[in-house]
């Protein structure tokens, strides 16, 4: 089932182009990974699932982004709706500095969606479970977050985003910061909440790139050279870049 | 003389870089230097200049002390007081200088031929002196520059040096006015007593003013009560800020958050230029433009509005201060870091919801303390208050009335008639006093609670 389909994205920073008609098909509960060498535009395309290119003032997007037959780039679109539904885990940690409960509550407090305090405790401690971080923060819930390890900030993030309940949540690499026990943990935390997101991953890391994902898409200078099953991609792609870039002989 | 001197030093020494440079460039032909050829220069140049000024500046501090007391030794034996003598060699000096009037008597004459043969010895002694001081300083320093000496490290030592009595000289400076103030402001105090003072709500120090003679010790009991220039200097203030923290505050978000680039630009630029209008051009438009427009909109409304009132001169002074919150709180919620805003965008928050939720309670403590240091601003404000609020000092908390800070009465109490050991003349220095511990705790707090914020992003 395909959750989001891009058709023909092109992307400009002022005159400058980034993206070249991208087209893709990212499949419903799966993990999909991009990779490609530094500046080859992944991010850029990550950000246009949620509309976060907005913030940037001189880039245009063009081309068509369908989320189960929604069109994400139109006018129209209600923005706060979409990153309610789509959420977004940064490279750096960025927990606000406020407590780790704050943290939790703040998007479900600006979509309404707790109508208690009972029912906003439930969310908090629901979403701090799935990221499993629940055991190392339930008896400090109104520390700063801003107080916790680098791994631990990271997995505070993800709560962040899943307590809204998103279908569709984007990462975009999100263990570059960390240590590998923590990218472990992250990893870990992928797989478990792929039976109920979509989730879309950049990454630098072959490796991880191999481990968390179904589908991978290779990016080179603003193009996808190549989209399809992760275990082709690694083993048999049909193209030579692709092919070299994950044997290391560029990038 | 003291010109031409100084001058001929400097230029030696500039000279002396030149040279030192280019022996270094001629050492260099045989054997490796021990640092760029331009430190052979600031060596050079450094022993040429630093003794030479050091001396000449401690001359300049002995020398007319010392003449003073070679004049003022043939007047021993006439057992004169301290302040005749001091009479006595203001009248030499004038006669010497040929501007005195009254009538000379030999005894004077004399001794203005001294004085005028005295300077002349310690003129030709100083240059004397100076130039020695300058052939044995640079001969020395030219010989180890000969031998290629190790140049770096001298140079420095010698810029730390420089960089130190720079700082000392600061510091001693802001010493010495802390004293001279409490000093005085103790001798106040010998007066009035500092009960009377911190807790008199009576301002009238006019009124212990007497002709020849000691004031009456029961009209100085509540001449000085500080009581209400200290109500006065908050309540201005107080306005001040109702009109600057809100204005300030919004313009700042706008600024950070919303403006864009080309806005920015122009705005800034132009919100700061508030800051360098010079303050008496506030003032003046406080006590004729909005002092009189306050006045009429009250009698308008039935309401009894003294034409100077605290109302205009704290509105006024809260246009003042608008710059300084705006600008501060800008570039403290600038600073707040993109990826804060970034996370609370994705999670699908307005940019509203980000700046009250996000922005502005992360750039909080950094906006406090730019409100605190606007608030020791507005204390120590002088010229708008003496303009715009008058100089009654009223205890009043009516912002239609006129009423008066402890800026004003300092301003009020030194340009009339005075005189130094009149109470009334010191009060001031106790007032100073007062408003430099006022402003020195709001900077403490303000510059502590900045740094709190500046360590949570670090
Ligand atoms: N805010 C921006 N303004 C102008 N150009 C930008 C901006 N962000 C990205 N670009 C340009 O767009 C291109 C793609 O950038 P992008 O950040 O998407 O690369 P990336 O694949 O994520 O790289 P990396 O792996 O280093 O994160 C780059 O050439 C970059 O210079
Ligand atoms: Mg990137």
């Amino acid at each position: 089932m395909s959750k989001i389909k891009a058709e023909n994205v092109n992307v400009y920073y002022g005159s400058k182009q980034a993206l070249f008609d991208v087209s893709i098909d990212i499949a419903e509960k799966e993990v999909t990974a991009l990779i490609g060498p530094s500046g080859c535009g992944k991010s850029t395309f990550l950000r246009c699932l949620n509309r976060m290119n907005d913030v940037i003032d001189i880039c245009r997007v063009e081309g068509s982004i369908k989320m189960d037959n929604l069109e994400l780039n139109s006018r129209k679109l209600d923005v706060v709706r979409l990153r309610e539904n789509v959420g977004m885990v940064f490279q750096k940690p960025n927990p606000f500095p406020k407590t780790i409960y704050e943290n939790v509550a703040y998007g479900p407090t600006i979509h309404g969606i707790a109508q208690s305090k009972e029912e906003m405790d439930q969310i908090v401690e629901i979403s701090l479970k799935k990221a499993a971080l629940w055991n190392e923060v339930k008896d400090r819930l109104d520390e700063i977050g801003t107080g916790l390890s680098g791994g631990q900030q990271q997995r505070l993030c993800i709560a962040r985003a899943i307590s809204v309940s998103p279908e569709v949540i984007l990462m975009d690499e999100p263990c570059s910061a960390l240590d590998p026990i923590a990218t472990a943990q992250i990893e870990e935390l992928i797989d478990d909440l792929k039976k109920e997101v979509t989730i879309v991953i950049v990454t630098h890391s072959m490796s991880q790139a191999a481990r968390v994902s179904q589908k991978t898409g290779f990016f080179h200078l603003g193009k996808l050279i190549e989209f399809g099953p992760t275990d082709k991609i690694f083993k048999n792609p049909d193209n030579q870049q692709t092919q070299d870039y994950i044997t290391g002989r560029f990038g | 003389m003291n010109l031409i001197l100084v001058t001929f030093i400097i230029l030696l020494a500039f000279t002396s870089y030149y040279f030192g440079r280019k022996k270094a460039l001629v050492i260099q032909s045989s054997q490796r230097l021990t640092a760029l050829p331009k430190f052979y220069g600031y060596y050079l140049a450094a022993w040429c200049a630093a003794p030479a000024l050091i001396i000449f500046a401690l001359w300049s501090v002995f020398e007319p002390s010392i003449v003073k007391t070679f004049i003022l030794q043939d007047y021993t034996d006439q057992n004169l007081t301290k302040n005749e003598l001091q009479l006595i060699y203001t009248k030499v000096k004038a006669l010497a200088a040929g501007t005195y009037t009254g009538n000379i008597t030999n005894f004077l004459d004399e001794s203005a031929n001294k004085y005028i043969q005295l300077k002349g010895i310690a003129n030709s002694a100083k240059v004397a002196i100076i130039l020695a001081i300058l052939i044995f300083s640079l001969s020395f320093a030219y010989r180890s520059v000969q031998k290629n000496d190790r140049m770096r490290e001298p140079v420095e030592i010698f810029l730390k040096w420089v960089l130190f009595v720079a700082s000392l000289g600061a510091v001693l400076v802001t010493i010495g006015i802390v004293f001279s103030l409490l000093f005085e402001a103790i001798r106040f105090f010998q007066a009035v007593k500092i009960f009377d003072f911190i807790f008199g709500t009576h301002w009238y120090p006019a009124k212990t003013f007497v002709r020849d003679g000691q004031p009456d010790p029961e009209l100085m009991k509540d001449a000085f009560g500080a009581v209400p220039l200290f109500a006065g200097t908050f309540f201005i203030a107080f306005i001040a800020m109702c009109v600057a923290i809100p204005i300030g505050l919004l313009s700042g978000i706008y600024l950070s958050e919303y403006a864009g680039r080309g806005v920015r630009k122009y705005a800034k630029p132009i919100i700061e230029i508030l800051a360098g209008i010079p303050t008496v051009v506030y003032g003046f438009f406080a006590a004729l433009t909005v002092g009189p427009f306050v006045k009429e909109i009250g009698n308008a409304m039935g309401l009894e509005v003294s034409a100077e009132s605290a109302l205009a001169a704290g509105a006024v002074m809260g246009v003042m201060i608008i710059p300084f919150i705006s600008s501060l709180s800008d570039d403290v919620m600038t600073a707040v870091p993109q990826n804060l805003r970034d996370g609370s965008y994705a999670m699908g928050a307005t940019k509203s919801e980000t700046v009250k939720k996000v922005i502005f309670p992360a750039a909080l403590p950094g906006i406090v303390g730019s409100i605190l240091l606007a608030v020791s601003r507005a204390v120590g404000e002088t010229m708008i208050v003496v303009m715009a609020s008058g100089l009654a000092a009223n205890l009043t908390m009516n912002p239609l009335e006129s009423t008066s800070t402890i800026t004003a009465q300092i301003v009020v109490i030194l340009i009339g008639d005075q005189q130094f050991g009149d109470p009334k003349t010191q009060s001031a220095f106790a007032l100073g006093i007062s408003l430099f511990i006022v402003t020195l705790f709001l900077n403490v707090i303000a510059l502590s609670v900045v740094k709190k914020y500046r360590e949570k992003y670090e």
